[in-house]
């Protein structure tokens, strides 16, 4: 979509969206809404509990912004992760109304604000407190792929050259910002934390189908374990849940069929 | 620590849970089925008296329900094994499962009368 400029603004008598409207001039209809956060403190009580918040914000900020002004506004020890704000660093992945989502990338008028949205932290990871959980494992899983360009031989002194059609077959995995939604999705992943996971797939997938690359075997023969590949039981939340737009399971499926087919 | 809400996973996610469900559900059955058959080695008359109460109609509906759980589990094992060896698998997985669907439905709705007759004519006459 492009962002409307004045040469593209609207001419008198055309169609014009309310939205626009609104936007043009510099109104802003506030909405009144519910954040159900499930908060934790193991220092304060055992258990989990949902807690209500209210707040009136214009329903197209984004669910990151509306934490924000909870903790900034109404309780500073409400505890979670962000960053960047803008979808790039993977820090803020959590369960918003019963999805996996980053926080920074979702607008509060697209989860259905009408009803209280419920906020949780992503799911097969030992929560820590509020939305705050141990990464650890989800990085060691990572780490375990060797997530980095093995070469044998002296380095070249030019680059490693490429072609196109050889870069499309990884492209899609290299987008990966390591957030967690799609392994935290995962049924098989909830039920076993030994699990490798969608996500730690998805970065063997992004050096094993590299051209450049000689690792491939070594990686796929860590993937063939009992906790490898052959756990994905093809749910696809992990490939509705990735923020990047990953096609998670796809990827999957083409690390299956190379340990079959020894082709990659 | 309690669970929190169910994740809301979509077709993918309930597809599974139900080719799951379906799987265990003929499991329980094939292991029934071999026990009673067995039971013709034991004694014909405990094995005549067993058969006998398959033909009520409580026995009968489980009997449509237990076609729908097969034809249910067979149609997308197909589909789950299109989505492990087709390349284009991942990408058509919800346009196969709702053709799954139709298919069980339209499959259902053919089977309802063959299988379910004795009960029909025994309420409707
Ligand atoms: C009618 C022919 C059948 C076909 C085409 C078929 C196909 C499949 C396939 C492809 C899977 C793998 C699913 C996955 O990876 O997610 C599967 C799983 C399974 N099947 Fe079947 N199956 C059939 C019959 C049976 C029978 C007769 C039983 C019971 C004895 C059974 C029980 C199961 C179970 C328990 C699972 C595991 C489900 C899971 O891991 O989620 N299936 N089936
Ligand atoms: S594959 Fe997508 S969902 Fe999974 S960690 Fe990477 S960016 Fe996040
Ligand atoms: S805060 Fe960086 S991805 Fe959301």
């Amino acid at each position: 979509m492009s962002t409307p400029t004045i040469e593209d603004a609207p001419q008198a008598g055309n169609p014009h969206s309310a939205g626009l409207d609104a936007a043009e001039s510099g109104k802003v209809e506030l909405i009144t809404i519910t954040v159900r956060i499930r908060r934790f403190n193991p220092e304060e009580h055992p258990d989990a509990v949902w807690v209500d918040y209210q707040l009136t914000v214009d329903p197209k900020i984004r669910v990151l912004d509306a934490i924000n002004t909870i903790k900034w506004e109404q309780d500073g020890t409400l505890t979670y992760r962000r960053s960047c704000a803008h979808g790039v660093c993977g820090s803020d992945a959590m369960r918003i109304n019963g999805k996996n989502r980053l926080a920074c990338k979702t607008l509060i008028k697209d989860v259905s604000p009408e009803k209280p949205i419920t906020i949780e932290p992503i799911k097969g990871l030992t929560v820590l407190k509020d939305l705050v959980v141990d990464m650890d494992p989800f990085f060691q899983a990572y780490r375990d792929v060797m997530p980095f360009l093995i070469t044998t031989g002296n380095e070249p002194t030019r680059e490693r050259i490429q072609s196109e059609e050889d870069v499309q077959r990884f492209e899609d995995t290299t987008k990966c910002i390591l957030c967690a939604a799609c392994t935290t999705s995962c049924p098989v992943f909830w039920n076993d934390g030994q699990y490798f996971g969608p996500a730690a797939i998805v970065n063997a997938h992004r050096f094993i189908f590299d051209s450049r690359d000689e690792g491939a075997e070594q990686r796929l023969e860590i993937l063939n374990d009992r906790d490898g590949v052959w756990r994905c039981r093809t749910t696809f939340n992990c490939t509705d849940a990735c923020p990047r737009g990953i096609e998670v399971t796809k990827a999957i499926q083409e690390v299956k069929r190379a340990l079959v087919t020894r082709r990659f | 620590m309690p669970a929190g809400t169910l994740y809301r996973g979509r077709e993918g996610m309930w597809s599974w849970v139900a080719h799951r469900v379906t799987g265990v559900l003929i499991f329980f059955f094939l292991f029934a089925h071999v026990l009673d058959t067995a039971l013709v080695r034991v004694s014909p008359e405990a094995y005549n008296s067993t058969i006998a109460t398959y033909k009520t109609w409580p026995v009968n509906l489980m009997e449509y329900g237990l076609t729908a759980a097969i034809l249910f589990h067979a149609l997308n094992g197909l589909r789950v094994i299109a989505v492990d060896f087709w390349a284009k698998g991942p990408k058509y997985q919800r346009q196969m499962l709702w053709t799954v669907v139709t298919v069980w439905v339209v499959l259902m709705a053919g089977a309802f009368y063959p299988i379910l007759q004795e009960t029909l004519r025994n309420w409707f006459g």
